[in-house]
């Protein structure tokens, strides 16, 4: 099973206007590989992972195979599709706040998806989530579980959504820009769970982002996007030192540009490096 | 210039029937020169963008005062045309009836110095942010955040301000966009020479135009750095959270 996720001429468009919003992309994740997708807001980053978990707006339409373990999803009914999500492949949002359900507390949300999945009762569901919670060093998990998503912070959230990922165990897990609305210690943390995440279920995993910094950390390989056009995609090395297409190298620099400053004020010294 | 003396503020916590304040900024004192650049950095939550609300004369401290030029800031006139400000959600940041010429004519009106048309002033401003004059008549929704942020600069300079608070105003940028909008304001203020207030959780972008640091932590000041010094940070909490930042 060389390719575990392969997409073939992927096409979305805008019923209403007609206007496409993703040209013609292919791509493939190998298994337990992590692919990130780079790009400018509005190139497309997003609706290429909405179109794999078929969870785009209805207004919008996708044309192309998307192939998960040589099974064609877009042949699936959408009570199919249904089951897929969660187990199969699991999604982590960007903003953690309306990833969940605001008028319930959290913990809800969580045992009605473990319930549809596994079956478990609330006992077990909470016995399953408080081990996963404390792996991602949130503490005292039952409190957590009883409050409301406003309650909690933006990088607690995300570390929930990742917890559930570890009892769920998906297949493959699409992190769309999971760090953004983080600041810079939650962002740090979070990434040290991604690794781990990978580390303990060997899955594969497509990361969206515009921080190079993370994914020169987490990723495999690269998709660069821009326009909703594939530009260039190839390993993550490749595509840090020596991108061919100039839209790439113009993003390296641009980063480049903040990090070499913040060295030369750090005197390169006392920062992370892994 | 600006000078933050004792500062403090809380919030009633949430709940209906609950008493309890909970306390945001605590004694905040510190000093903004003419022309300066001061970054504000800390985790969310940590009250930075409360400060910057004060500043802003939004909200009136508890206690302690802030001061602008050796005057009171609770007084409207004397913060008109001299405090100015950029946020972070720019799709919010401009009434979306209004056209960027509309936009950035705004505080010109209310100032009342002249009735006579800015015209020429509003090209000379969307040149400055190096936005083309054929923008003058696009809607906040035509404009991609990069353009619709410089639009918000152009706005905020447009009275020439001797001090601007940009709260987060790069954080949902796009990379790139974050650092030609960082060259932008580095160029802005050695033209016209307005004070800073950057506040940010990106230590990076902080390093990268601002003269001194401050790190902020649960509501007050836990260390000020001059920038070139940021290596030599004494505080634990300060050095962990250099320690934090993602390089590539």
């Amino acid at each position: 099973m060389p390719n575990f996720l392969e997409v073939n001429h992927l096409k979305v468009w805008d019923k209403s206007s007609g206007e496409v919003i993703l040209h013609d992309s292919s791509f493939k994740v190998n298994a337990e590989s992590c692919l990130a997708v780079v790009g400018e807001s509005g190139s497309g980053k997003s609706v290429t992972c909405r179109a794999i978990m078929r969870l785009n707006k209805p207004w919008v339409s996708q044309s192309g195979e998307i192939l998960l373990h040589g099974e064609n999803l877009s042949f699936l009914s959408d009570k199919e599709m249904r089951q897929k999500r969660g187990k199969t492949m699991y999604l982590i949002m960007q903003h953690g706040m309306s990833a969940f359900d605001p008028s319930t507390v959290v913990g809800v949300h969580l045992y009605e998806t473990l319930k549809q999945h596994f079956g478990w009762n609330k006992h077990e569901a909470a016995g399953h989530m408080s081990i996963a919670m404390k792996s991602v060093m949130l503490k005292e998990p039952m409190e957590i579980m009883n409050k409301y998503p406003h309650q909690l912070s933006g990088g607690m959230l995300q570390r929930i959504m990742i917890a559930l990922a570890l009892v769920l165990e998906p297949d493959l897990i699409i992190a769309d820009e999971p760090t953004t609305a983080l600041d810079t210690i939650s962002q740090y943390e979070v990434l040290e769970q991604f690794l781990q995440l990978r580390e303990r279920l060997g899955c594969s995993m497509i990361f969206v982002s515009h921080d190079l910094g993370m994914v020169r950390k987490l990723a495999d390989e690269v998709l660069v996007m821009k326009n909703g056009v594939i530009v260039e995609q190839g390993s993550t090395e490749s595509i840090f030192t020596a991108a061919k297409h100039e839209y790439t190298r113009y993003l390296v620099s641009t980063k480049q540009t903040l990090n070499d400053h913040f060295k030369s004020v750090m005197g390169g010294q006392g920062v992370a490096k892994r | 210039m600006l000078s933050v003396n004792g500062v403090s503020k809380s919030y009633n916590k949430s709940g209906w029937f609950q008493k309890d304040k909970q306390r945001v900024l605590e004694d905040v004192s510190f000093q903004c020169g003419q022309g300066e650049c001061l970054g504000i950095i800390g985790e969310s939550g940590s009250g930075k963008s409360t400060l910057g609300r004060l500043i802003l004369g939004i909200e009136r401290p508890d206690t302690g005062e802030i001061l602008f030029e050796g005057k009171r800031l609770g007084d409207a006139k004397i913060r008109a045309g001299n405090i100015s400000a950029v946020f972070q959600d720019y799709t919010s940041s401009i009434n979306p009836f209004f056209t960027v010429e509309q936009a950035i004519q705004e505080p010109l009106n209310n100032l009342k110095s002249g009735l006579k048309s800015h015209s020429d002033l509003i090209d000379d401003l969307l040149l400055q942010v190096g936005l083309h004059s054929d923008y003058r008549k696009k809607y906040p929704h035509e404009l991609s955040g990069g353009e619709t942020q410089r639009v918000c600069i152009a706005r905020a300079i447009s009275t020439s301000p001797k001090c601007i608070v940009l709260d987060e105003a790069i954080s949902s940028l796009d990379g790139s966009v974050q650092l030609q909008i960082l060259d932008l304001l580095k160029d802005l203020r050695s033209k016209i020479n307005t004070a800073y207030i950057f506040i940010t959780h990106d230590i990076q972008a902080a390093a990268y135009i601002c003269d001194r640091i401050m790190i902020f932590r649960n509501g007050s000041i836990e260390e000020m750095v001059s920038t070139d010094q940021l290596k030599d940070v004494q505080s634990h909490y300060a050095k962990k959270l250099l320690q934090m930042t993602i390089l590539n």
